[in-house]
């Protein structure tokens, strides 16, 4: 190890000029390896994503058997479960802890900081991130935020309880719901350093893409990953510190009586002294991040996807530059349209109409992406990897779950179906499901890099379809359930008699989720069977061109044991054949991005 | 019964799942162990991409089938009508997009499902192609723009022609009170700081205000059919949201400001209970309701069609159970009803 370590420390002493003996800390804990970090990334994540869908089954189940008495309950909710039954306040702090669970600690953090953290450097032909310090102290605070975030959990009063927005009044006052003591505070607090993480990591992203490029690799020869990971770090850098003003705003109105977000309270026998705040302030802040954000959340997966599909069709993705202009249009829309959760908030009306143009707008380049992914399919050579399924699974969904957005983004369509179940249905669908299909998808296909083993491809085949069936099984009759008009957040429908016979839509939606909750068990065994006896990985698998897979199987700090490579080409040449029809390379149906181009050899220009 | 059923299935699904993996393990013995997906893995999942889409076919059939009946009836407010049209076309655009774009998705996965034969095609590009698939969307969602701002100007651009009948719909952790203006039909002023419980005065009127004396102040909704109504919401607590759903109308209710919508009620609720899907969807529940007293269960007693309003943004621990009833009724007898009501001023006289 030292040894390969040192032969190349001479031609790349800007990167790191010395090495130091690595300890057990240095290695595992305290690492500033990206890799490294990428694996812990990955792992957090995991564990949260395993939480937070715990948590949706135990609400699933109430929604499906109201009032019923579940042992289950009583065993993981103690007294919050009295009798087996589940209690009304800890439902709604279950929804909202499953919420921010799922969008910040899991399809956040957990897939771009895994991803972006893995395949930046390895993929840009980088020794590491611009900073190893940083990045270490980036993925920290996101554990210390999840740690804050799971502490809240065992709250006398319980975690906060104002849904996973936490909008003001309800999340302000501890006198309007137990969840807005103590755990809205922890709430807070862990946000606020959620966010320190993810700045410091997005920063880190972005300056290693500009400055770190190896020999020829210029913007348009990156793989379409790193230009979704670059973009998504840009807009996370835009719209995160808002959310940080919102949270710190919020803080002040709790603690120190403020009135930013608060005017004109009766409560509990009492006039409160707030005056001349407006929770719609606090809306507006919240979502000018909390749009950008499920693009945050779902740019990475398609990045990925874009990567796995061309790799496993044998085919260069589809329009290449038109996808980079689509996530740009797609990253650049993100930040003007988040009036659209606030149509009927009571903002002006006016309000609503430019949003609603630019919210109908942004489907146009997804719209493009959706397209060109199909096209990538055609007459392709598929290798049916799990990985690629759950590709190919993300564009369903995101296209089922994309369609219902033109209504939801039609200010006049949104009145009769704002926050109900067709909302629920909706983004499930479009960013729930689609990003951890990506997430999937990336482990499947990149844990080779990661931990130089294979996954069990047929327990991935299992995994896969058992969940592509259930999660169609679960949103698709939701739908319906949203337009009968059931409010969501909802602990139980049975004080309206009208919902009465929905009730077996329920109970369909609910076994539907255990058992695809019950799926991810196996890819959960999988993944940790096959970390430890998981068949060794060649260093190439899946025969793909991307400079990740010139590096060694076993990890090296710095990457390459030599030189870094040098690009001569973009990432897509699969299947390329010259004017006789015969692949470039005889034999093979691929070209890597390292090797140079031929004589009389055409760089494709996209 | 349920729990047990659950448990039956999950066990069923495990059984089918270890039976799945030993017919994968058994049909992969001979080929190599790579873990990288072989010809057979190919044919296989190709089939499989081919069966899935039949499923999400399937699926929505039967969701349309079995689940179209629990929708809404027809919207019983002047601009429900156009609402519906909209909500009918916006689908019908979706549906042929959704089963078009899922075929070729799908096929496409079955149909070059890889083979070792088969030579993938070099296609980086196509302009064209890419025009048109940028061009289509934005022709139809321009045209959908277009339809649905057109409806929003004109549902809130709330103005005081054709007489409209003035309420405020107040909003508290967790219920709903009305307040009817009265024969002048201007609400009194009122703020939360002149709430005076003891003596009766629940939303804060301004008791010098000669506007409140004649304000009425009711727990249930009455409106008179054909004539428009101009809410004006108000919340003394935390956010609530005003959802009307058989009108097609909903609007947040924010403490420290007062939001409005409005709209004109056209189908009575004794005319709403002859509507055929009403009328069915009564009959059902109340079986519903008829197995569950015959089982002795609480929450059992037959149902009545009634327009409801409910919260609809989270409040806290009886958000689910924050409701209204709304009566929609002939002139007459909504003006039979107002007279029978008492108002502000004379519950305050009383009161002292």
């Amino acid at each position: 190890m030292s040894v390969t370590a040192h032969a190349h420390v001479e031609d790349h002493s800007d990167d790191h000029g010395h090495h130091h003996k690595e300890t057990f800390v240095t290695k595992y804990i305290f690492s500033q390896d990206h890799k490294m970090i990428s694996k812990q990334y990955l792992i957090t994540g995991l564990i949260m994503g395993f939480i937070g869908i715990l948590m949706s089954l135990l609400f699933r189940m109430q929604l499906a058997w109201p009032g019923e008495s579940f042992a289950i309950f009583e065993f993981i909710l103690g007294k919050w479960a009295p009798g087996g039954v589940m209690d009304a306040d800890v439902y709604l702090a279950l929804v909202t802890i499953h919420g921010t669970i799922m969008v910040f600690f899991v399809l956040t953090a957990g897939l771009s900081g895994t991803f972006s953290n893995l395949l930046i450097p390895l993929q840009i032909g980088a020794r590491d991130m611009a900073s190893g310090f940083l990045n270490m102290i980036s993925y920290w605070l996101f554990f210390l935020s999840s740690v804050i975030m799971l502490s809240s959990l065992f709250l006398e009063a319980g975690p906060a309880a104002a849904g996973w927005t936490v909008y003001p009044p309800l999340s302000a006052l501890p006198m309007a719901q137990p969840g807005s003591g103590m755990g809205m505070t922890l709430w807070l607090v862990a946000m606020a350093i959620f966010i320190a993480s993810s700045l410091l990591g997005s920063l880190n992203y972005i300056v290693t893409v500009i400055n770190l490029r190896t020999k020829g690799m210029s913007m348009t020869r990156l793989p379409l990953t790193i230009w979704a990971f670059f973009v998504t770090a840009i807009i996370g850098v835009v719209s995160f510190p808002v959310l940080l003003s919102a949270a710190l705003l919020l803080i002040m109105d709790r603690s120190f009586g403020t009135s930013f977000f608060l005017s004109d309270i009766f409560i509990q026998g009492e006039v409160l002294h707030y005056q001349g705040g407006s929770p719609v302030l606090y809306e507006h802040l919240f979502w000018f991040l909390g749009h950008p954000e499920v693009y945050i959340v779902i740019l990475p997966a398609m990045g990925m996807v874009s990567e796995i599909m061309a790799v496993n069709s044998r085919k260069p993705i589809f329009g290449y530059r038109a996808m980079i202009a689509s996530i740009l249009a797609i990253a650049f829309l993100s930040t003007i349209v988040w009036g659209h959760h606030m149509f009927i908030s009571g903002m002006n009306p006016f309000l609503g109409s430019v949003f609603t143009f630019t919210t109908l707008l942004i489907a146009i380049p997804s719209a493009v992406k959706a397209f060109n992914w199909i096209t990538t399919l055609w007459k392709g050579n598929l290798q049916l990897n799990p990985g690629m399924l759950f590709s190919i699974g993300m564009v369903s969904t995101f296209i089922s779950g994309g369609l219902t957005g033109i209504i939801l983004g039609d200010s006049t369509l949104d009145i009769n179906v704002h926050d109900t179940y067709f909302v629920i249905a909706h983004f499930h669908l479009v960013m729930g499901i689609s990003a951890l299909y990506g997430l999937f998808a990336g482990v499947y296909h990149w844990f080779p890099k990661m931990f130089g083993k294979m996954m069990d491809k047929n327990m991935g085949y299992v995994h896969f379809w058992i969940t592509a069936v259930c999660s169609y099984g679960v949103f698709f009759p939701m739908h319906f359930v949203g337009m009968a008009g059931v409010p969501r957040r909802y602990y139980e429908n049975t004080a309206f008699p009208m919902f009465d016979d929905l009730t077996d839509i329920q109970v369909l939606m609910t076994v539907f989720a255990l058992i695809a909750a019950g799926a991810q068990l196996i890819f959960a065994f999988n993944f940790i069977r096959s970390i430890f006896y998981g068949k060794k990985a060649v260093q190439n698998p899946w025969k793909a061109t991307s400079l990740e897979w010139t590096t060694p199987v076993e990890h090296i700090h710095g990457n390459w044991p030599g030189a870094i490579p040098e690009v001569h080409r973009w990432p897509y040449d699969y299947s390329k054949t010259d004017d006789n029809g015969e692949y470039i390379i005889p034999g093979q149906d691929y070209v890597p991005q390292i090797m140079p181009l031929y004589e009389g050899e055409e760089e494709m220009q996209h | 019964m349920t729990p047990l059923l659950t448990i039956v299935v999950l066990v069923l699904v495990a059984i089918a799942i270890w039976q799945m993996t030993k017919i994968f393990e058994l049909s992969q013995i001979r080929a190599n162990n790579s873990q990288v997906a072989s010809e057979t893995d190919n044919k296989y999942n190709g089939y499989l991409m081919f069966a899935f889409l039949i499923f999400l076919y399937g699926i929505t059939i039967f969701s349309f089938w079995k689940y179209s009946k629990v929708l809404l009836p027809e919207a019983a407010s002047e601009h429900g009508g156009g609402y519906d049209s909209l909500m009918v076309l916006s689908f019908v655009i979706i549906f042929i997009v959704q089963t078009l774009t899922q075929f070729l998705l799908h096929y496409f996965a079955f149909k070059y499902r890889g083979d070792r034969e088969r030579k993938a095609l070099f296609y980086a590009d196509n302009d064209r192609l890419e025009f048109i698939w940028t061009i289509i969307p934005v022709i139809v969602l321009a045209g959908l723009i277009l339809w649905g701002l057109y409806a929003w100007t004109n549902i809130m651009d709330i103005n005081d022609e054709d007489d409209p009948l003035t309420i405020e719909l107040y909003a508290q952790q967790f219920n709903w009170t009305a307040r009817y203006a009265g024969n002048d039909n201007v609400l009194g002023d009122a703020n939360v700081r002149m709430i005076d419980i003891d003596n009766a005065n629940i939303l804060g009127l301004d008791s010098a205000d000669p506007n409140a004396a004649d304000d009425i102040i009711v727990k249930e909704l009455h409106l008179p059919v054909g004539r428009k109504v101009n809410f004006k919401m108000r919340s003394q607590d935390v956010l609530h949201s005003a959802y009307m759903p058989h009108f097609r109308a909903q609007m947040n209710c924010v403490p420290g400001m007062i939001t409005q919508f409005s709209f004109t009620p056209t189908i009575t609720t004794a005319e709403m209970r002859q509507n055929p899907d009403v009328v069915d969807k009564v009959k059902r529940i109340n079986g519903i309701r008829a197995e569950k007293a015959a089982k002795g269960l609480d929450n059992s007693d037959p149902w009545e069609f009634d327009y409801v309003l409910l919260c609809n943004k989270i409040c806290g621990k009886s958000h689910y159970n924050m409701q209204m009833k709304i009566i929609v009724e002939t002139e007459e007898e909504y003006n039979a009803w107002i007279a029978s009501q008492k108002t502000f001023g004379k519950s305050m006289a009383s009161a002292q």
